[in-house]
């Protein structure tokens, strides 16, 4: 069975499943493993689009 | 006196019990992803470590990515390897099922690759975390 995902969908899957795990470990509290978590949620993503934009601009 | 005999007995009792887990949980929690939390009780962050990491090398696999094998080839394909081999029972599944022999052909194959190589080393990240509950030096 073969999935076929976009670009983006593959960097949302990994940076979602990635920071369920480094919340979870590298924190000691249950609010502190969320909030470490949708950080590192961000982090991943957002710096995966800041790469691609400035990838398009040296492109350019 | 027989209580203080007792209760020495029950604390060396203890004592192995706890020093046992730090080799066990460890060992559980590399062959199936969550599970060295799981038998340490804390059932919530061994059930998302599980779905987490399975989900990411189930979706590698399933984007044709590439499982390497011993090799003492090029520095990518050891650590390559070094990588999957994290994945513990579920590299040797795949591995039995001959799975994850196809060419890597197309991006997404390259990002399925990766996203099992990833799997593996976030299952090492959480057998530590399962051994740091293990000693007590986590909650």
């Amino acid at each position: 069975m073969t999935i076929q995902l976009t670009h983006f969908s593959a960097a949302f899957i990994f940076a979602l499943f990635a920071s369920i795990v480094f919340g979870i470990t590298h924190r000691d509290t249950t609010r502190d493993m969320v909030r470490y978590g949708l950080y590192c949620f961000a982090m991943f993503l957002g710096g995966a689009l800041l790469a691609g934009w400035a990838m398009w601009l040296v492109r350019r | 006196m027989a209580n203080s005999t007792t209760a020495k007995s029950k604390a060396a009792a203890a004592e192995q019990s706890a020093s046992m887990m730090t080799v066990i949980a460890p060992a559980l929690g590399w062959l199936i992803p969550g599970a060295g939390h799981m038998i340490q009780k804390r059932w919530i962050r061994g059930g998302l470590l599980f779905v987490s990491i399975v989900a990411l090398f189930v979706f590698g696999l399933m984007m044709q990515g590439h499982i390497y094998k011993a090799n003492g080839g090029d520095i990518l394909d050891i650590l390559g390897f070094i990588g999957d081999l994290g994945g513990g029972g579920m590299y040797l599944a795949t591995l039995a099922v001959n799975g994850g022999q196809g060419a890597i052909a197309q991006a997404i194959a390259d990002y399925g690759t990766k996203f099992m190589i990833v799997a593996g080393l976030l299952n090492f990240v959480a057998v530590a975390d399962a051994y740091h509950i293990a000693i007590g030096k986590k909650r």
